[in-house]
């Protein structure tokens, strides 16, 4: 049975819809993180499913429960992490957990969240005092305190350094491992390369895409060749000689235009020898998932 | 291990309501002020028939402390944390709505019932003696705390966080002058006295007075005004207030 089962699920905020028949699942131990724009219907999606917002129509079932209905014994199983805040601004990371720790049954101890977390040289930091890091680290730590089977995160490394990043996805994907279902929302598109073993691209309160990351790039990925020179190349005699647009990336970098096939990377390279260029360095394949989301969404996550 | 989560809430709304100085400064620092400086520099009017400050001024600072505690400092703090999302961030634990609430009455319970003690002992370490019904005096008490917290909520439940602050703030200046706590609503113009007397502020001072002084006078009018506002503002509450 999925940990998460969403079935057709609207939310209107008067006349408008923000959500308009959204319908997933996520299996116990998977990740599934939905991708979208700003507006795009991302978080009405996962506080509909946490049953923090009314649904105007639809099913939604956390761990078989509704979560509107059964709002109290779902609550005991979900860690929620939101896109900001949610945490008394003076309390430290130790206090916050301490008054966490209390609403669950069984807790994980907070010395362990903090070393999970590393928090602990920041325990005793009230919170409006933490680095933007810090806050999303406790933030998570906060939705773990419960020991729960299913996780909502609500772009959990927004405005997190790089290696605070990678903290929170080794975290999240540790979670995954466990047997924790996880519900991410992003706009981060090489976070949910690295982390889904699903990806729902929504745009208008609709799914307009899903699959694994491998099947979105094969599926709405164009084949494409980019190159780097060591130095210039003329692109227009370059485009006619290939028979396909060449564009400068800038910086002695070309790509070649959509669909490119395998075939033309032994053109290039004699081409380049013909010329006396040398070439630096050569990339063909799909696109990355970036290119499928501007490719599905016509616009920048 | 059994959770708690309404024993976890209240020891946090406590500690935090203790740690806030700012909001200390208005629940205890003013009404202390008040009470010390104005027993002692008799420079405001006073009841007719009574004869020390004191008197008059012990219940009067209580009910101003209540009014503190329950509308500015309850409001801004609940104001905040809407803002920051941490009421929308419990939604999603096991802390129930009704746990969250009464973690919040306990704490007012606990600083009123401090604050209460504090100005009673100073009150009489400068000669208050009272002499009325502790009973009525507890139930104003209730009836203010009830009154006061709802109309705090009601602006921590519309306004912004900012706004909030304003907004408390100067409905506590304007309740203090309108109030009968520091100086008697018989000093206001008649119009204005007359509008007064509908407000909780009024009926909570005038009921804590009559109450500690066993004085002469029909409580009903303050009594039916308090209860009012004690039913209506926690129910407008309830019903205004938004999460987010």
């Amino acid at each position: 049975m999925p940990s998460i089962e969403v079935n057709d699920l609207w939310v209107r905020y008067g006349d408008r819809e923000a959500v308009r028949g959204v319908s997933l699942a996520v299996e116990p131990g998977r990740i599934l993180c939905v991708l979208g724009r700003n507006g795009a219907g991302k978080t009405s999606t996962i506080e509909a499913i946490e049953g923090y917002r009314r649904i105007a129509k639809g099913t939604v079932r956390v761990l078989g429960l509704d979560p509107a209905r059964h709002h109290r014994e779902v609550v005991k199983k979900i860690g929620v992490m939101l896109q900001v805040g949610g945490i008394y601004p003076r309390m430290n990371p130790r206090q916050a957990l301490d008054l966490y720790a209390g609403f669950y049954d069984d807790p994980v101890p907070v010395d362990e969240l903090l070393k999970l977390a590393e928090l602990g040289s920041a325990q005793e930091t009230p919170y409006r005092f933490l680095s933007g890091g810090e806050k999303q680290r406790l933030a998570l730590a906060l939705a773990l305190v419960g020991r729960p089977d299913v996780l909502f995160l609500d772009e959990p490394t927004a405005g997190v350094d790089a290696a605070g990043k990678q903290q929170i996805r080794n975290a999240v994907a540790e979670m995954a491992r466990a047997g924790v279902a996880v519900l991410l929302t992003t706009h981060e598109l090489n976070e949910a390369e690295r982390l889904a073993d699903s990806i729902a691209v929504i745009d208008e309160g609709r799914i307009i895409a899903e699959g694994t990351p491998t099947e979105l790039r094969e599926r709405f990925g164009k084949q494409t060749v980019v190159f780097r020179t060591a130095s210039a190349i003329d692109v227009v005699s370059f485009s006619q000689r290939l028979g396909l647009k060449v564009t400068d990336l800038g910086d002695n970098s070309y790509r070649l235009g959509e669909e490119a096939p395998a075939s033309i990377v032994g053109t290039i390279t004699s081409l380049l020898a013909e010329q006396s260029i040398d070439l630096v360095e050569m990339n063909a394949g799909r696109g990355s998932l970036e290119d499928v989301f501007l490719e599905i969404t016509n616009g920048e996550a | 291990m059994a959770a708690h989560p309404y024993q976890a809430q209240a020891k946090a709304e406590i500690r935090l309501s203790m740690t806030q100085y700012e909001s200390l400064l208005v629940t205890f620092g003013i009404p202390l002020l008040f009470l010390v400086a104005f027993s002692l520099i008799k420079v405001l009017p006073l009841p007719h028939g009574v004869l020390k400050p004191v008197a008059f001024l012990v219940p009067g600072t209580i009910a101003l402390a209540v009014m503190a505690t329950g509308m500015v400092s309850l409001g801004i703090a609940t104001g905040v944390e809407r803002s920051y999302g941490v009421l929308k961030r419990l939604g999603t634990t096991p802390l129930s709505r009704g746990a969250l609430l009464g973690a919040k009455i306990t704490s007012i319970a606990v600083i009123e019932l401090v604050q209460v003690v504090l100005l009673a002992v100073v009150g009489l370490a400068l000669g208050w003696k009272p002499t009325g019904n502790a009973l009525a005096f507890v139930g104003a008490i209730v009836l203010s705390s009830a009154a006061f917290a709802g109309i705090g909520l009601i602006l921590a439940g519309r306004l912004k966080s900012e706004a909030v602050i304003g907004a408390a703030n100067g409905l506590f200046l304007v309740l203090l002058v309108l109030g009968g706590m520091i100086f008697p609503v018989t000093s206001l113009p008649g119009p204005i006295a007359d509008v007064a007397r509908l407000l909780p502020a009024y009926a909570s001072a005038h009921i804590l007075f009559v109450a500690s002084t066993g004085g002469a006078g029909s409580l009903t009018g303050s009594w039916i005004v308090l209860l009012v506002w004690a039913i209506i503002a926690p129910l407008l509450a309830t019903r205004l207030f938004r999460f987010e």
